[in-house]
């Protein structure tokens, strides 16, 4: 079983930030960071998921509010996740990307970086945003107004900026292979750093935006670092059959997951990708505590501090590290190969993952004792895939 | 009665993609991996250098319509390589090249800002203005900017930055638990820019830096890049590393503050140099010319000649003499993704130049590029090196130097072992760090220093 950990500000309640546990005051610092992902680290995690957004965090999906009771602002998590990468060792470190706004040439080079800077444990997290004021941001393009994004107005938005996010990882999939993994040869005798014949041009054109490509930056240890996305419903999980390596969903039960995992693997085998690993975790919101008693209490004590009861988007979880570990059990009964984790708060509910969970799940024989690989790619299980480009200048010279 | 020493500035610049980086020699490591960059930022730390500085490429080069390839190629992204050296450093300044034509204010502001942060306090960004279509067929916009508009945007560019940085004032963050008051203020991070280019509002997400603002570099030398350093600027790379026009730039620049209202000593010149350090100083003359032969190979000497001659050399011999015929003038270039072609703005009158030269000296193509192009700046002992960077300084030349070495990543170490000592016992550069921040270093104001003023007035 994998785990990864999910990090956002002070936890994923949003009165987390009024724990006793809690640093608020220490949020847009690099040690507060480092101590999370070292802690996680402690865990064996997989990986970690940095959050982020181009525009204040808000109690509402597509439009800001005006609270001044909950944690606003964030670090550009791409940077942070450089900050925190030499100071681990094994953990992945997988920050959020928006397609929406950015650039498919930046994020392909920072984060094939973020690879060189951790030495192979860099994946990224693409998302989307519908949020007019996130577009005011930018200026640069109006988001027609929607009023939730399982609307039934919100159906032609949703898919364009679900295949403007599919077509951004494919250019940056393209970019990280516009290298050949043996380009650079420094070649004394004709006075030439790198064969030329081994860097491509990428050419995409799509409906979105086109790229020429070649990266600036020389194909990353890993290849192609892992891409994740979360999704929720058939247009997002299309996205994670076209080009995914890890999705995350939110299943209510072993039978909703069974239900997700069918669809989404009909949506790879109509992506062409069916004999490709995908993972998929399930995503679940955690209070652990010595007892199930405790866990809710802390939970309605967290709710009353907020104003109302907590509801996301994934299941919460309220009980010990053995509880959880059975519904883990379940839901990997259901064909679940992970989860992520969102600790409810992270300086208390982050050390029970590591130090409660994680013993209980290698009793029971179901997580590592140990890091068994150097990439996140290792860590995965997934193989380090084959330059589409090399493959090609290989079958062009097989021809001849 | 003479007047105080000046304190010299240092700087570190990471060798990169030119033929000033010799990557041929067996000292020469990766240019790419982060245990280059780690080394290279300790050693400027180890000799308390102000910062170091990372360019920027968003195309690979192209010569003849083919990627060039007889230079370093390929570099890593510099946001993410400085985030990562703020976790091996704890002063050095971490000085970034970011585009202004390829990337949006916002997202600019949020990585500074969060650099800004992640760093304490070390962060700078040397603002420019690529514009071209070459380069923007990698990006969404693609190259939609004309040349003329290149400054105009570039300063509303920086002008709306700075609106996001100040549009959180640095007290807004309570975190009073016993309240329940995270934010002092609902609007915190508010901002309206509307401009000609850009029409943005609602609220930046990353609060106030220990900075402030980062410190502002720019890097361009026409008299618009001159007046924009000169209105907005911390400091400014020049390329004049030699006294008399080094000093003509410094008194030039420094001669357009007052009209912004601000003073001389608001904006540090900075040219970068090159250096090759022996044991002496005719061991290092012999080095210099060894390093200069690396760095300029026949092939690379046509392809550099091609530069102005602009067309197809390659039917030349690097040993022999120069083309006769007269380079081509065209819109069209044979070289693209390089600045260096815009120096040579009478392709004609250059050849024309060079060839005299070349026949008044005897040389060779080869020996001409060796001779003409980018000499070392400082060669000698140590003793000799330190004098003259002292000198330039004293003299209003500069107000320090960003050395570029020629290996990576140990280039750096001879000039920290046996230059910075000399130049601390002189008492012209400080023995240690005497700030946390990047503005300490480099004696600039915090901007904060001022905003009780600017906010009473608005």
């Amino acid at each position: 079983m994998h785990l990864a950990a999910a990090l956002d500000g002070t936890g994923w309640h949003p009165a987390s930030w009024r724990e006793p546990v809690a640093r608020p005051g220490e949020l847009f610092t690099a040690g507060y960071w480092a101590d999370q992902v070292a802690e996680a680290e402690r865990g064996l995690l997989d990986f970690v998921t940095i959050e982020d957004g181009l525009g204040p965090q808000s109690s509402h999906l597509l439009e800001p509010d005006d609270r001044t009771d909950q944690v606003r602002g964030r670090l550009d998590a791409v940077l942070v996740a450089s900050r925190v990468a030499p100071l681990t060792r094994h953990i992945g470190l997988v920050p959020t990307v928006v397609a929406t706004h950015t650039e498919p040439f930046h994020i392909s080079k920072a984060i094939a970086t973020l690879d060189y800077v951790s030495t192979g444990r860099a994946g990224l997290r693409v998302r989307i945003t519908a949020r007019p004021d996130e577009a005011d941001h930018f200026g640069r393009r109006g988001v027609e107004r929607i009023r939730a994004y399982d609307s039934p107005d919100a159906r032609g938005l949703v898919t364009d900026l679900f295949d403007e996010a599919a077509d951004y990882v494919e250019v940056v999939r393209r970019l990280w292979d516009s290298w050949e993994d043996d380009a650079e040869i420094r070649d004394r005798a004709t006075g030439r750093f790198v064969d030329r014949d081994k860097l491509h041009y990428i050419d995409f054109e799509g409906r979105f935006f086109s790229v020429k490509g070649p990266s600036i930056t020389p194909r990353p240890p890993q290849g192609q670092p892992p891409v994740t996305a979360l999704a929720h419903d058939t247009v997002p999980y299309r996205l994670l059959a076209r080009q995914a390596d890890v999705g995350y969903v939110t299943p209510r039960d072993a039978e909703h997951a069974r239900a997700i995992l069918a669809e989404i693997r009909a949506e790879q085998e109509s992506a062409g990708r069916a004999g490709e690993t995908l993972h998929v975790f399930g995503d679940l919101l955690v209070f652990l505590d010595d007892s199930r008693g405790e866990a809710e209490a802390r939970r309605q004590r967290l709710d009353a501090l907020a104003g109302e009861p907590y509801t996301g988007d994934a299941s919460v979880f309220t009980g010990t590290a053995a509880q959880l570990a059975d519904v883990l059990e379940e839901l990997a009964g259901a064909g679940l190969t992970g989860f992520r984790l969102r600790p409810a708060v992270t300086g208390h509910d982050l050390p029970r993952i590591s130090r409660d969970l994680v013993p209980e799940l290698q009793r029971r024989d179901r997580f590592r004792t140990a890091y068994e690989a150097d990439t996140l790619r290792g860590l995965l299980g997934l193989a380090r895939p084959a330059n589409r480009y090399a493959a090609a200048t290989a079958a062009a010279a097989t021809a001849v | 009665m003479s007047k105080p020493l000046k304190q010299i500035h240092l700087a570190a610049h990471f060798p990169g993609v030119n033929n000033t980086t010799v990557w041929s020699d067996p000292a020469a490591g990766s240019h790419i991996e982060f245990s280059s960059f780690a080394h290279f930022a300790r050693t400027a730390e180890r000799a308390k250098f102000d910062f170091l500085f990372l360019a920027e490429g968003l195309r690979l080069r192209e010569q003849g319509g083919r990627i060039y390839d007889l230079d370093v190629v390929g570099r890593p992204d510099t946001f993410t390589v400085l985030a990562a050296l703020a976790a091996v450093t704890d002063r050095l300044g971490l000085t970034g090249t970011i585009n202004s034509t390829f990337n949006e204010p916002y997202e600019v502001a949020r990585q500074f800002a969060s650099l800004d942060h992640l760093s304490g306090g070390r962060s700078a960004w040397n603002v420019v203005t690529s514009w071209d279509a070459f380069t923007g067929e990698n990006f969404r916009r693609g190259g939609f900017l004309p040349q003329e508009e290149r400054y105009s945007r570039a300063k509303e560019f920086l002008a709306t930055a700075h609106e996001l940085f100040d549009s959180w004032r640095g007290d807004e963050i309570l975190a009073d638990r016993a309240t329940g008051a995270f934010l002092r203020d609902a609007r915190a991070g508010a901002f309206v820019h509307r401009g000609q280019h850009f029409d943005i509002h609602g609220r930046f997400n990353v609060p106030r830096s220990p900075q402030g603002r980062p410190v502002i570099f720019q890097a361009g030398d026409s008299d618009e890049g001159r007046e924009f350093a000169a209105a907005g600027a911390d400091a400014i790379f020049s390329r004049y590393s030699h006294l008399e026009e080094g000093q003509a730039f410094y008194a030039d620049v420094k001669g357009r503050l007052a009209k912004y209202g601000r003073r001389p000593d608001q904006l540090l010149i900075l040219p970068a140099a090159t250096f090759v350090l022996g044991d002496t100083d005719a061991e290092a003359d012999e080095l210099a010319r060894e390093v200069r032969r690396q760095q300029v190979s026949g092939a690379t000497a046509l392809k550099h000649l091609e530069f102005v001659w602009n067309r197809d050399l390659s039917g030349y011999d690097p040993e022999g003499p120069l083309p006769d015929i007269d380079p081509l003038v065209s819109e069209e270039h044979i070289s693209r993704g390089r600045a260096q072609v815009r120096m040579y703005r009478d392709p004609v009158a250059i050849a024309r130049e060079w060839r005299e030269l070349a026949e008044a000296n005897k040389w060779s193509i080869r020996d001409l590029v060796i001779n003409t192009g980018n000499r070392q700046t400082f060669v000698g002992a140590p003793a000799t090196v330190a004098r003259t960077i002292n000198e330039f300084v004293q003299a209003d030349a500069s107000d320090g130097f960003i050395l570029v070495p020629h290996i990576t990543p140990g280039g750096l170490d001879p000039f920290a072992d046996k230059v910075v000592p000399l130049l601390q016992e002189q008492g012209v550069f400080r023995a240690d760090y005497e700030g946390t921040t990047l503005r300490d270093h480099l004696g600039l104001a915090h901007p904060d220093a001022t905003a009780p003023a600017e906010r009473a007035a608005s």
